[in-house]
């Protein structure tokens, strides 16, 4: 690397490591907080001036969550079936945008359309609907539909957004295998779906794996759509239930930071796991809340 | 590619077999976004000129622009055009500056710079409504761990309500934003830098450059672009704002921070004018189109698929 006289580079060495742990801390202590008060008793975590460390730490808040018979709140005690109606929403939302998504990226990556540059400027100009333009209307076919209450009608609503963005990202990542793959599965015969799904799919699949986190962080993180149509216990999404756990109910802190661990694990754990596929997502153009 | 003698016809038919295949390709999607993004969005602009109440949401009186009127006029909707722009100007202008200098720092590769590098994904990862929630308690007048750090410290001498002020409440609203957005920017930039050539940075110095000049003369121009997206997304994303208020605040005290998407929750679900609120979001619209047309300027790959 460059020489710098020695003083002044153990100089810049320190300084920079001090920039470090700053940042270091700014990321982790609201998580160590949440954390902490997740294995609180709810005493230590209503004492003035309050225990940094919990005196009793238990795990008793994560079996009330997660294990029958345990709860302590009405949120609590559904909060299982958030959890799995959240996992049903966010993984049909990804399966459904990577089928239906990866045809039309490979039109677009590979067929010669006239129209390809209107398609992907108005694939790209729907990406920045506000979902407030379309909640309402939506609100009003759902009602109408008596579809209201079903997570059914979360997978439509995400679609929304997932799938222009889910044939964006595919249509950059298969622009990126080369032609002369495709060329040699159809000179061996190979039919367009056949080249797609035997050539273009198994070598582009980093970016098929960024684009499914992408589209699952995203339908997992969402709340505006939930928060509107669903309210029942057997229709809500995790956020939903987080929001609630201060909503109508007695403040159950305790219950809500638990969680939130909780609801976080999962997205940060795929995140940590793929963390090369997500940094090349970021730079591919995307966008998640 | 094929035999010489005919290319003309054959070239006509395969491109003309190509755009079929391409439209059957091209169907699946297309028809689910007509579906569930353009028609959604014609229904919002007819319902915007009507006064649709959510008891019996069937549009049935047309008042024209009434609606529109009503919220050019109205001084909720301008407060919350301001606090709405306050919000997005300050946290975008912070995150961008900080995720810079954070980039930066990563790129000297100073000591745990790849576990610094990977931490920032953690923040970038909670949810959104966790994130509020966690901040919601941090801030907690009673027992939250804010009071208790500057008590602790002895900044304050008693307990303060943190939420009780609007302006306040506001500007802790984007410190949460601030710190689950500004990863975003510092990875993205992170890796645009890591793009950049060492030996360019290592002339410039043989020349003579200082480091100050290098940033500026060097990287800032070559992070131009991932500037801009970054800088772009974040921006739309900031005017749209409403979970984080939501969780944290809950538009509150006093409706002091209700910005343009609260307004529109509001006037649509708690009083229930679908007909205004769909106005409202309209107008959401056109400021978001605003900033899209710029995104799509500079964002726009001329000669990609040519």
């Amino acid at each position: 690397m460059t020489k710098r006289p020695p003083l002044r580079k153990s100089l810049f060495t320190i300084i920079s490591l001090v920039l470090v742990l700053f940042v270091l801390i700014f990321v982790y202590a609201p998580i160590l907080w949440l954390v902490l008060s997740s294995i609180s008793t709810r005493a230590d975590l209503l004492a003035v001036p309050l225990h940094w460390i919990p005196a009793h730490p238990t795990l008793d808040n994560y079996l009330a969550i997660l294990v029958p018979g345990r709860a302590l709140s009405e949120v609590s005690r559904t909060f299982k079936i958030c959890l799995r109606n959240s996992l049903l929403v966010a993984l049909s939302t990804t399966t459904i945008c990577l089928l239906v998504g990866s045809l039309a990226a490979y039109a677009l990556a590979r067929l010669y359309l006239p129209f390809k540059n209107t398609v992907l400027t108005s694939i790209m100009s729907v990406r920045m609907i506000p979902e407030m333009s379309l909640v309402i209307p939506m609100f009003i076919v759902t009602a109408f539909l008596s579809l209201i209450n079903k997570p059914e009608i979360l997978v439509v609503t995400y679609l929304s957004f997932a799938l222009p963005y889910a044939v964006w990202m595919l249509t950059t990542f298969f622009e990126r295998v080369p032609i002369e793959l495709d060329n040699a599965a159809q000179i061996d015969g190979c039919s367009r779906l056949g080249t797609l799904f035997r050539v273009v799919l198994p070598v582009a699949v980093p970016g098929v794996i960024s684009t499914a986190l992408f589209i699952f962080l995203s339908a997992w993180d969402e709340f505006f759509f939930a928060l509107i149509f669903t309210s029942t216990v057997a229709s809500k999404t995790v956020p939903v239930a987080i929001a609630e756990f201060t909503g109508r109910y007695a403040v159950d802190i305790t219950g809500m930071m638990t969680a939130g661990v909780v609801a976080a694990l999962p997205p940060v754990i795929m995140s940590l796991v793929f963390q090369r596929y997500i940094v090349s997502g970021l730079s591919a153009g995307a966008v998640k809340g | 590619m094929f035999l010489p003698c005919d290319k003309k016809s054959s070239r006509l038919t395969l491109h003309q077999q190509e755009v079929r295949e391409g439209i059957w390709l091209l169907m699946p999607s297309l028809l689910i976004i007509f579906i569930v993004t353009f028609l959604p969005v014609l229904f919002n602009l007819v319902l915007s000129f009507t006064d649709t109440p959510i008891s019996n949401p069937i549009p049935q009186h047309f008042i024209g622009v009434e609606n529109y009127l009503h919220f050019l006029r109205s001084a909720d909707f301008w407060q919350a055009i301001w606090r709405t722009l306050y919000f997005t100007v300050v946290s975008v202008g912070v995150e961008l500056l900080l995720g810079l200098g954070i980039a930066n720092l990563i790129h000297a590769h100073p000591p745990l710079w790849s576990f610094l590098r990977t931490s920032l994904i953690i923040p970038w990862a909670v949810p959104t409504i966790v994130n509020g929630a966690m901040w919601r308690w941090i801030y907690n007048a009673d027992y939250g761990a804010l009071n208790g750090l500057l008590f602790t410290l002895g900044i304050i001498s008693k307990y303060q309500s943190w939420l009780t002020r609007s302006f306040l409440a506001m500007n802790l609203v984007i410190v949460a934003d601030i710190w689950h957005s500004v990863p975003f920017i510092a990875l993205i930039l992170q890796a645009a830098l890591a793009t950049i050539p060492v030996e360019l940075e290592e002339a410039a110095m043989v020349d003579g450059t200082t480091s100050w000049g290098r940033f500026w003369l060097i990287r800032i121009p070559l992070l131009k672009s991932a500037i801009l997206v970054a800088l772009v997304v974040r921006t739309v994303e900031a005017f749209r704002v409403f979970d984080i208020i939501y969780v944290i605040t809950g538009g509150g005290p006093a409706f002091g921070t209700v910005t343009i998407s609260f307004l529109t929750y509001l006037e649509s679900f708690s009083y229930g004018h679908l007909g205004s609120g769909a106005a409202l979001s309209f107008l959401i619209s056109i400021f978001t189109l605003l900033i899209s047309l710029i995104y799509i300027r500079l964002l726009y790959r001329p000669g990609v698929n040519s």
